[in-house]
């Protein structure tokens, strides 16, 4: 079943001067446990394109499905609900809220979801050990590097039990060695307990992981390609 | 922990993110509330003293009257009061102190001289304890209420070339037209403040009074008097229950519109002045919730895109613009509980011209404090107001908010 259902997707931002097709025709499916790739040139439209599919951004016309749900039909109260429990995100950067511990900013989703306080506090454990920083709970984001802060976006992304993670150049903040360490925690986290990824980029390093490649360009897709071998391998 | 206390937690500490602007912010708000307080209970103590000083005087806080005498002041508009409105007036625990007078008017003559003069029936005693009237005796003695003398304005007893040991002719209208005549010895004379006073004044014991309108045990009115001007409308709520017609209970704000109308007056301009101090005061606020905002556009986006409604994040900021309000507040009231208290305890002595006309005129030269609550709770609606005005700018921000836009910024 595809957890996402793409169709002829279309964004036109109105500046004053110009009309710019920013995405023009994507029809895409993603199915459960796809580790996806949406790479291109700057203004390609990735972001744009990244942003419909998460709820964040009105499409000019198309169609998102979630899980069977057209998400633009949504009123936008119900469409923040749904973003709530049902898509991770992992932006680029300054993901988290300053003035909450690292434990607090993974909490206040499953709190906002309606969770008890136990059951709460024992799943934020479970994710920050996850994300390699069981020993970092109390601590406030500014005392964080830039790949831990990302490491804790992803447990918060997680927190909400997505159908699936969009993280838009998750890794363009970060330095080699964070990258590889934040890659390798998406990678586990994907084969391990089938959690869908789709993230953006521009780092050849991070395409490689990637199990299929979404080539856009000019709003359009150029190529899509998987790589079946590393799935068998 | 609840949502909402969570919502707390996160405004208070995004309230201390910029430490210095939040100090900066609330050291403003407290200036104001300190000044806007000390200066309200200064001016309400001011009001209150003047009040006490006119109301003493002349009315009383309260007047027990029959029902048309108000609008026609003459002796058959006068009152025969029943043993019950003694009784409803000595078992109100808000009234210390009563008098009954007789008032009208008379021609007073010497032999050759004759005038118009506003004349008097107090009980000397009772008088004397709630206006003083003893102390503008100028020359000779107090009445006694076993004797039929009189007391005479200064100026009235001059025109008519009288002094004390003088005898004084008062001619008039009684009870149900009935003629009023009498002659009396003057114990004293007078000397007011108020030279009106002085030209018409002629007090005699009631008794004497009562005799002379040919109007035995009525009365014009009961003054009377509360210890604190503040328990007022407890204390005519209690009287209106239990006093009827054809008695009618009045407060000196009733007798003397003209006095309520200068406090008013004054406190309207006082007002302008408050109103100058806060809107200073609200642009300084305003400011920092504008910069507060721009700041965090992105991670309003971010919040948003993970799953806060828009009427949370909204709920979040104006939580955070009140708490701002709130704690100036309570600074502010912490540095003017301590002045107000210290000068409520130890008036302020006046000097110099003021004083002096102050002291002419029986009044004690005095700054005085209060402690009304309205002195506080002024404060405490107006900046709530203020902030809640101001709160708009991030609730509709909140509202407005375009995630993809905000998470670009
Ligand atoms: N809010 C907007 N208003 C107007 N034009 C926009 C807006 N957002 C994006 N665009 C335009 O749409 C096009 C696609 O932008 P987008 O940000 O999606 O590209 P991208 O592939 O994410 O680029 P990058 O790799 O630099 O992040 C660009 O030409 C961009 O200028
Ligand atoms: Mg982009």
């Amino acid at each position: 079943m595809n957890v996402i259902e793409i169709k002829n997707l279309h964004k036109t931002y109105n500046t004053s001067q110009v009309a710019v097709k920013a995405v023009n025709g994507i029809d895409l499916s993603i199915s459960k446990g796809e580790f996806t790739a949406v790479v291109g040139p700057s203004g390609s439209g990735k972001t744009t394109f990244l942003n419909m599919v998460g709820g964040l951004d009105r499409p000019t016309s198309g169609e998102v499905f979630v899980d069977g749900v057209n998400i633009w039909e949504l009123s936008s109260r119900k469409l923040i609900d749904f973003r709530l429990r049902n898509i991770g995100f992992v932006f680029q950067s300054y993901n988290l809220i300053p003035v909450f511990t690292a434990k607090e900013n993974v909490e206040f989703i499953m709190q906002m979801q309606g969770w008890d306080a136990k059951k709460r506090f024992e799943r934020t454990k479970k994710l920050m050990d996850e994300v390699g920083l069981g020993d970092r709970l109390s601590s406030r984001p500014g005392k964080l590097s830039g790949g831990q802060q990302q490491r804790v976006a992803v447990a918060r992304a997680l927190a909400s039990k997505p159908k699936f993670i969009l993280a838009d150049e998750p890794t363009a903040n970060l330095d080699s060695h964070s990258t590889e360490n934040l890659l390798d925690i998406m990678e586990r986290l994907n084969m391990e307990e089938e959690i869908t990824f789709i993230f953006s980029t521009h780092d050849p390093r991070v395409m490689k992981k990637a199990r299929r490649i979404v080539t856009i360009e000019d709003g359009k897709i150029l190529s899509d390609e998987r790589k079946e071998a590393e799935v068998a391998h | 922990m609840s949502a909402m206390q969570t919502n707390f937690k996160l405004a208070w500490r995004n309230l201390w993110r910029n430490k210095k602007r939040t100090l900066i912010t609330l050291a403003s708000i407290f200036f104001g509330v300190l000044i806007a307080t000390v200066m309200s209970s200064m001016q309400e103590g001011s009001y209150t003293s003047m009040i006490q000083n006119i109301v003493k005087f002349y009315s009383g806080y309260i007047q027990i009257q029959h029902e048309d005498y108000w609008d026609n002041k003459t002796i058959n508009n006068t009152f025969e009061p029943v043993d019950s409105i003694f009784e409803t007036v000595e078992s109100n625990e808000l009234i210390t102190n009563y008098a009954p007078r007789l008032e009208s008017f008379a021609l007073a003559s010497s032999e050759a001289l004759t005038r118009g003069s506003a004349v008097i029936g107090i009980d000397p005693e009772k008088e004397n304890e709630i206006t003083g009237l003893g102390k503008w005796v100028v020359e000779g003695e107090y009445l006694r209420a076993d004797v039929d003398h009189v007391l005479v304005g200064s100026e009235l007893a001059k025109y008519l070339e009288l002094g004390v040991g003088d005898t004084l002719v008062l001619l008039s209208q009684g009870y149900h037209g009935v003629s009023a005549a009498g002659k009396y010895a003057i114990s004293g004379l007078l000397r007011f403040p108020n030279p009106e006073m002085n030209k018409q004044s002629v007090y005699i014991p009631i008794r004497t009074a009562q005799q002379l309108y040919g109007a035995p045990n009525r009365l014009t009115s009961l003054a009377l008097m509360v210890e604190d001007q503040y328990d007022l409308e407890k204390a005519i709520e209690g009287l209106r229950q239990k006093v009827g017609r054809p008695y009618v209970a009045m407060t000196w704000e009733e007798m003397h519109p003209e006095l309520l109308q200068m406090v008013e007056a004054d406190r309207a301009g006082a007002v302008v002045m408050k109103a100058i101090l806060y809107i200073l005061i609200g642009f300084g606020i305003f400011g920092t919730i504008l910069m507060m905002v721009a700041e965090r556009i992105r991670e309003m986006g971010v919040m948003v895109a993970v799953g806060m409604q828009k009427t949370t994040l909204a709920m979040l900021l104006f939580i955070e613009t009140i708490l701002i309000g709130f704690m100036g507040v309570l600074a502010g009231f912490a540095g003017s509980v301590p002045v107000i208290a210290y000068y409520f305890n130890n008036p302020i002595k006046l000097t110099g011209d003021a004083a002096a006309t102050m002291e002419e005129m029986g009044i004690e030269p005095y700054m005085y404090f209060s402690w009304m609550p309205s002195v506080f709770y002024n404060q405490v609606i107006t900046i709530f107001v203020i902030t809640a005005i101001i709160a708009l700018y991030p609730i509709i921000s909140a509202l407005r908010l375009k995630v993809h836009m905000a998470l670009h910024a």
